[in-house]
């Protein structure tokens, strides 16, 4: 389980998380909603190690996170960027298997080309994608080969930081899709970041509400389109008026 | 309150030049330690060897023949003033050796080699390729910064020997053709005139040089700010520190290696 106890984050004058605290069950799909600028991913590079948060404690399986051994950290993670983040001098089963080609985790370039293909039809994706370099892809195949690489290594958790974004509706559908699948499949911990309603409803197990750099609300997926909060009511059904500022 | 705002803001710059050179120091460190420790990324470097050091070589031939040219006829028209127009190849010679080729041959590595890595890495950063690296259980400072810095600080030397000799038959090729020389006198007085020390001395200040390029675009690529401005920034900022902290070391080596 990852948990978050009272954590804490300011650029500046800017303080982006205001103390908060969330856990994050074993084997579950956490999605975490909130909209632009609220923190989510800041949240997410927390975890990581990415961004060293100013208070508070994050654990993962009751282990502070700040004094694992870092690569062994590391390696129980996968990650999806929101723009892809391939390496763009590599090809694209370079990338997938970038894990399994250095590091503790090395072995044989044939076998990890050979998993870096068979994680490409994974997501949908021909073998001779693998050759190309990520400037040949459209936007859909970057996400897919972001996801390939995310799960090359077989993670315990996966993060997706908003895996929709920039996406036409079907190929969005397609990406959550997977997600889901491939969530369900490994029976890894998921964290996706989005604000992508679609995607809320097509991933989750459980939502969180990020406001005003707090967990607003959070609860079962099932549960979110019931809940009284005036907060979540806005964010879901998109509405100008409430108590979130529609101008930030 | 006005009588003390020239001071604060001395203050303000001296601070903030203190504070840059502590973080490229503390970069500085990072990058020779992780030097010394596995894993080794033998491809990054031979690909940086081939990027830096085989890439630069037209940049820094073509910089030095023109200059060993030029320095030929400034020493023949100013060695006239006092009948000392016999010294051409000499000074063309240790001229090359120990400052012209050094010092323009990392002027021009910077400027070719510091904004192509400041730029590469600055789009890496600003696209997530470096938070991806960390997430792959990848240290950016060694897979990104070691292979440069290594490679530029180990084929630097080998661009100023080139463009010394390079500098040397662009002098020679002018003496010869334009100011009377005879081709084998000219070629045994450079070579009878040359200590080893003027050709090493030339050769650890290469060394010098390409260390300072390679880290200056590594420190300003990872240090970016957001965006295609925070790329632009971070370029320009790499060659601009990488030209002045090698005329800057270059004073202090030719203390270090001829005052003594």
């Amino acid at each position: 389980m990852i948990a978050l106890q009272d954590v804490t984050k300011s650029f500046g004058r800017n303080a982006v998380l205001r103390g908060v605290t969330l856990d994050i069950p074993t084997g579950q799909s956490m999605v975490i909603i909130g909209g632009s600028g609220t923190g989510k991913s800041v949240l997410l590079k927390c975890i990581l190690g990415l961004v060293h948060p100013d208070g508070g404690m994050i654990t993962l399986d009751g282990q502070d996170v700040t004094k694992a051994e870092r690569d062994a950290f590391l390696g129980r993670f996968g990650m999806l960027f929101q723009g892809g983040a391939l390496f763009d001098s590599m090809r694209v089963w370079e990338n997938v298997a970038f894990r399994l080609l250095r590091g503790t985790q090395k072995r044989p370039k044939s076998e990890a080309r050979e998993i870096a293909i068979e994680k490409l039809r994974r997501v949908g994706l021909t073998p001779d994608v693998a050759e190309l370099y990520p400037a040949e892809l459209s936007g859909g195949m970057q996400k897919r080969v972001g996801l390939a690489r995310a799960i090359a290594a077989e993670p315990e958790i996966i993060f997706f930081d908003e895996p929709t974004t920039g996406l036409d509706p079907i190929m969005a559908g397609v990406i959550n899709a997977l997600i889901r699948e491939i969530v369900t499949e490994m029976g890894a911990t998921a964290m996706t970041i989005t604000h992508d309603m679609s995607s809320v409803r097509a991933i989750a197990d459980r939502v969180a509400m990020l406001h005003a750099g707090v967990i607003q609300w959070t609860g079962p997926a099932g549960e979110m389109d019931a809940t009284s909060d005036p907060y979540v009511q806005q964010f879901i059904h998109g509405r100008a008026e409430g108590p979130i500022a529609a101008v930030r | 309150m006005s009588l003390l705002a020239p001071v604060a803001g001395l203050g303000r710059a001296t601070l903030s030049l203190l504070g840059a050179v502590g973080r490229i120091a503390f970069f500085a460190g990072q990058v020779l330690s992780h030097m010394l420790r596995p894993p080794f990324y033998v491809r990054e470097f031979l690909h940086a060897v081939l990027q830096i050091g085989w890439f630069s070589l037209p940049v820094v031939g073509m910089t030095a023949v023109f200059t060993g040219g030029a320095l030929a006829l400034q020493i023949y028209s100013g060695g006239a003033r006092f009948n000392a127009e016999s010294v051409v190849p000499n000074i063309v010679a240790i001229g090359m050796v120990r400052e012209l080729g050094p010092v323009l041959g990392g002027l021009m590595v910077a400027a070719r080699v510091a904004s192509s890595i400041a730029a590469e890495i600055g789009t890496m950063k600003v696209t997530e390729q470096i938070d991806a690296l960390v997430t792959l259980s990848t240290n950016p400072i060694k897979y990104l910064a070691v292979p440069r810095v290594l490679a530029a600080t180990l084929t630097v030397p080998v661009l100023v020997a080139v463009g010394d000799a390079i500098g040397i038959a662009g002098g020679w090729l002018v003496g010869v053709n334009r100011l009377g020389f005879n081709s084998a006198t000219y070629l045994q007085s450079t070579v009878n005139f040359l200590e080893g020390w003027d050709i090493t001395s030339g050769l650890l200040k290469g060394a010098a040089f390409g260390f300072i390029v390679a880290l200056m675009g590594c420190y300003h690529g990872m240090t970016s700010g957001r965006g295609a401005q925070g790329v632009g920034q971070a370029t320009k900022s790499a060659v601009v520190a990488a030209s002045v902290m090698i005329l800057a070391t270059n004073y202090l080596l030719t203390e270090l290696f001829f005052t003594s």
